[in-house]
């Protein structure tokens, strides 16, 4: 049996079912938004885990130049390795059937007829590679998608400079590869760039490296500390050209998991929070006003004998009826999103198995905060309604008292109608009212600011990034260093306008205590193919002398212009200098350090040496230029530029449609809440003014226009502050959500064209909610209204 | 509705006349017939007093008269006009040019001044009085800048009365307004009623239950079960002065 108490909570649920449906919604959000950031992140980071586990991705990586497979013995000896895993690994040329560009790939060894013991291959179709069939390979899987391609199908690869057509056996995905990023990509290409696993035998052929290997990784006993099996490993290698070992958090597959991993938890911190707030406003109003209009019941309960205790838990019910509603809708509509982000993580980056079993503990955090602060938002409300002395309860209460305000504010509102005049005056009289919505709607319009930002900051990144900083057509590699002839060479391919040097070496950048392992760039002094940025003052040339080097590296390093870092170059002779810093620029991408690529060959004492090519091309002969590519033999990379962009708009403009519609209704439904719940409590409050001005001959909109001008005004103040607003939350998101990093700084930069959708949107949401009231006050009932008390 | 003119004719005319209203009123299975076939006409410059018990019609046949609700059946005509055929707009015209109201319960606007309350209406009207005039027709010149809080309840019904005429309605229906007033506040708004019908002419209409306001009408209208019971008609009007209850 129902207590007469509770059936009145959900009789008043019921009553006020738009409110309470839009408070229910504003938490809802909330908790669906943490529930999702949170499942997403658990699902991500235990399916990367059990993957990294099951399939014994490395712990530490390295590179050299050339070793004997014998040394396995001696780094087996290294404090703490467990499994060492030796292959080759090199840069190839693809050629797909019916494309026409010539692809980017990466051949990988592993043991004919099994898998390797480090970084295995998860085979979702076809076989390994066996022995004594050297054109077999195993293809991965998202390039496999992109082309359609199936064990059966055939391929051709350069590989060490000879067409080869290769037999593909399997597809499979590997922890090790689960982004994979070409040398000139800024965004993995899953089309342009394919891993293929072939036979150990086969490629010691292929390359000459009979009994060598230029690649291993190795797993380290649990304890171990990395940074010292890092540094022996380097001592080790350093006489066969290690180019320096680097650990798994820096692997950039594993960075790239990694980063998308925070990116979920600063979604889980921010995001809900504004949503919780926005919430307890309104319920701390809502319960207000109910409380307000029920001074009789109250007075009448506590006649009958109720309690206050009674008195204020039959409110604090209320509040708790609409938060629990608010939770398990919540709950429901994260779980979905949750597992739809998941599944689109899993497709996305071709995980072999997606564990998706989110804890209880984002549903328990996503429920206990909420409620907390509905209650804590209303605790004063309660805590009135519970202490209101039955005599003065059930007399109405005091009218609410206007003053006319100083003589600046009479002399303000001198110049306004009436209707205006009321708007002006409610307003004065409940400034807190006022301030709590248009707050609540300025947290919408920063929400949406903050949704919209993301376009913005990747305009400016492909901006700068395409136009720039990558200013050439086509970009072409080579796998060893060629002797700057190759230029010539280049330059009399079909189409090519003008060539550029290239050369990168790896080195570590060493100042004091502080190091960086990285790469030097040695550009041409006159380059105007590649274009040292800088994002604030635009290029920046190289002089002859001295290194250049972005803001993030230099900060890094603790270095000012004019101080000396000491380059130690990984690569040929393994030269160390001193060079002075002379230039510091503001980059968004990386962490670059640039030479003259005169002074990088004189320093590694070689001849004029290029190991990649910028080139101009002349559009018209772009097919015919690829096709002779395809033939070149040397060549171990080609990107062209209007590819490299195209996909990068893409790949990021079709994940940022969603997000941002995404966050966009989200910010809508909180912007239609917040209005939608002050015109309602205003309704509820004032239909009697409504009806007076009807009754006098105002016409529904004359009417209408003093509770919706009301909002619409406040609508409109707020978003100078939601503006505000929006800039200093995304600047606290992409602080806390992996955006500042060594490999990216993401700029805090707003187009004034977004502040501009946001707020259209959101007076988009208020003109909704404005048509909604508008008809509940067509529908009221004049008569009845004027003739109760008031 | 299109703007009527006002007919100038020969006394007495008629400002408003009801033919067969009847209203009927369902909830769920229940009809209630709140008016019966009611016949009524207000002369121009009369004052008549509504008499009858609760539930007897009187508020019903005010409020369709003044524009505020719509008949079940029946013609109720402005002049020459049949405002029962009009749509909201026209009724809003209608009540906006012609009808002035007041209530038992003032419905002033709170965060407005008396004179703010009154200039609401002064705004939106043809030719309305100044404000302050109005003010002053009720007695309460003095008082024009106070809010409704800081008004006595007689004061606010005065305040009403003020806004109601401001526009120099054709007709002005007052339900109830000394209802929730003691006896000496509500004879200072009966003489408030009393003075705009005399020194403006309009046509008013008071309900009331309480008979000693009757004394002050031309006519007296009894209602009972829907229908008009009886009419009297007085020989002379009492001045609210000399009322008492």
């Amino acid at each position: 049996m129902i207590r007469a108490l509770d059936r009145k909570v959900l009789r008043d649920l019921w009553r006020l079912k738009g409110q309470v449906l839009s408070i229910a919604l504003v938490i809802a959000s909330g908790v669906a938004l943490l529930v999702m950031s949170l499942s997403t992140y658990e699902a991500l980071s235990i399916t990367s885990s059990a993957y990294y586990e099951r399939y014994n991705y490395g712990n530490v990586f390295a590179t050299v130049k050339r070793a004997p497979r014998t040394l396995q013995d001696r780094i087996r000896m290294l404090d703490g390795v467990q499994t060492t895993e030796l292959r080759i690994s090199m840069q190839a040329v693809l050629d797909v059937e019916d494309f026409p560009e010539p692809l980017m790939g990466r051949v990988v060894s592993i043991p004919e007829g099994r898998q390797p013991s480090l970084n295995q291959l998860a085979l979702t179709s076809g076989r390994f590679v066996e022995a004594g069939r050297p054109n077999e390979v195993v293809v991965n899987r998202s390039f496999a998608n992109a082309h359609g391609l199936r064990p059966g199908d055939t391929l051709t690869a350069v590989i060490n400079g000879k067409r080869r057509g290769l037999k593909i056996v399997g597809v499979a995905a590997s922890p090790e590869f689960i982004y994979v990023l070409s040398p000139f990509a800024l965004m993995p290409d899953k089309k342009r760039y394919g891993i293929l696993w072939m036979g150990q035998e086969a490629l010691e052929a292929a390359f000459d490296y009979d009994g060598a290997f230029n690649d291993l990784s190795l797993t380290v006993r649990r304890g171990t500390d990395t940074r010292k099996t890092i540094l022996e490993l380097d001592a080790l290698l350093a006489p066969y050209g290690g180019t320096g070992a680097v650990d798994r958090k820096d692997h950039l597959s594993n960075w790239f998991v990694q980063n998308e991993l925070a990116q979920n938890r600063a979604s889980a911190r921010v995001l809900p929070t504004i949503f919780f707030l926005v919430a307890a406003f309104l319920t701390n109003t809502a319960l207000t006003r109910l409380i307000a209009t029920e001074r009789n019941e109250i007075g009448l309960m506590k006649a009958f004998g109720y309690s206050n205790r009674e008195v204020g838990l039959h409110y604090a019910r209320f509040v708790v009826a609409i938060a629990v509603l608010g939770i398990v809708i919540g709950w429901v509509l994260g779980a979905v999103l949750g597992r739809m982000s998941t599944d689109s993580y899993a497709i996305n980056l071709n995980f072999p198995m997606l564990i998706y079993r989110p804890s209880p503990f984002a549903f328990v955090i996503g429920a206990l905060v909420s409620l907390s602060i509905s209650l804590l938002a209303t605790a004063r409300a309660v805590r009135k309604a519970a202490a209101l002395p039955p005599v003065v309860a059930m007399n109405p209460p005091a009218p609410p008292q206007f003053r006319s305000g100083s003589a600046l504010t009479r002399s303000l509102i001198g110049w306004l109608d009436e209707p205006s005049r009321i708007i002006v005056r409610q307003l004065s009289r409940w400034p807190g009212r006022a301030i709590v919505t248009s707050a609540g709607f300025g947290g919408a319009v920063a929400m949406m600011v903050l949704s919209m930002y993301f376009t913005d900051v990747i305009d400016e990144l492909a901006t700068v990034h395409f136009n720039e900083v990558q200013r050439e057509d086509l970009a072409l590699g080579f796998n060893e260093p060629q002797s700057s002839v190759v230029l010539n060479e280049v330059a009399r391919l079909p189409g090519v306008l003008s060539v550029e040097p290239l050369r990168v070496v790896a080195a570590d950048l060493v100042s004091g205590y502080r190091a960086h392992r990285g790469t030097l760039h040695g550009v041409a002094r006159d380059a105007a193919l590649t274009q040292i940025f800088d994002v604030r003052r635009g290029a920046v040339t190289v002089p002859g002398h001295g290194v250049v080097m972005t803001r993030q590296l230099a900060r890094k390093l603790d270095l000012t212009v004019g101080q000396e870092v000491e380059v130690r170059i990984l690569e040929g002779r393994r030269p160390v200098a001193r060079l002075p810093v002379v230039g510091v620029y503001e980059s968004y991408i990386g962490m670059f350090a640039y030479v003259d690529i005169r002074a990088l060959n004189r320093l590694l004492l070689e001849r004029p040496m290029t190991q990649y090519v910028n080139t101009s091309i002349d559009e018209a002969s772009t097919a015919e230029l690829l096709r002779e590519l395809k033939e070149l033999p040397a060549v171990s990379a080609v990107a062209l530029k209007s590819v490299a962009s195209r996909n990068f708009h893409e790949t990021i403009g079709e994940t940022l449609m969603i997000f941002v519609g995404f966050f966009g209704a989200f910010a809508f439904s909180l912007g239609f809440g917040v209005t939608y719940n002050a015109q309602r409590i205003a309704l509820s409050e004032r239909g009697r003014e409504l009806s007076t001005l009807r009754v006098l001959g105002f016409s529904r909109g004359e009417a209408a226009y003093i509770l919706l001008g009301e909002t619409t005004l406040l609508a409109c103040l707020s978003l100078p502050f939601g503006c505000v607003l929006g800039y200093v939350l995304t600047g606290v998101f992409i602080n806390a959500g992996g955006f500042q990093t060594e490999l990216m700084r993401v700029p805090l930069l707003i187009e004034p064209s977004t502040y501009g959708v946001a707020v259209t949107v959101l007076l988009a949401a208020c003109a909704v909610s404005c048509l909604v009231t508008k008809r509940w006050i067509d529908r009221l009932d004049l008569v009845a209204v004027l003739k109760t008390r008031e | 509705m299109t703007k009527v003119e006002p007919v100038t004719a020969v006394e007495p005319s008629v400002t408003l006349s009801a033919r067969g209203l009847t209203k009927v009123y369902r909830t769920g299975e229940i009809a209630v017939t709140a008016l019966d076939h009611v016949d009524l006409d207000l002369y121009s410059g009369e004052m008549v007093v509504l008499l009858g018990a609760s539930g007897s019609g009187k508020s019903t046949l005010l409020n369709i008269m003044g524009g505020l609700d719509a008949p079940t059946e029946g013609r109720v005509y402005f002049h020459d006009t049949d405002i029962t055929g009009s749509d909201e707009r026209g009724l809003t015209a209608y009540r906006r040019d012609y009808v002035g109201f007041v209530f038992q319960f003032y419905n002033l606007i709170s965060s407005l001044t008396a004179r703010e309350n009154v200039a609401l209406v002064t705004e939106i009207a043809a030719d309305p009085m100044d404000p302050v005039e109005a003010l002053r027709v009720v007695g309460l010149e003095e008082r024009i800048d106070h809010f409704p809080a800081q008004l006595s309840g007689g004061e606010q019904q005065r305040v009403a009365i003020a806004r109601a005429i401001a526009k120099r309605p054709a007709v002005l229906l007052c339900d109830e307004p000394t209802g929730a007033l003691d006896s000496k506040t509500g004879v200072i708004v009966l003489e408030a009623i009393e003075r705009v019908n005399r020194e403006l002419g309009t046509t008013t209409a008071i309900i009331t239950h309480n008979s000693v306001t009757a004394a002050m009408a031309d006519r007296v209208i009894y209602l009972g079960d829907g229908r008009i019971t009886r009419i009297e008609r007085n020989s002379r009007r009492r001045p609210a002065a000399e009322l008492e209850w």
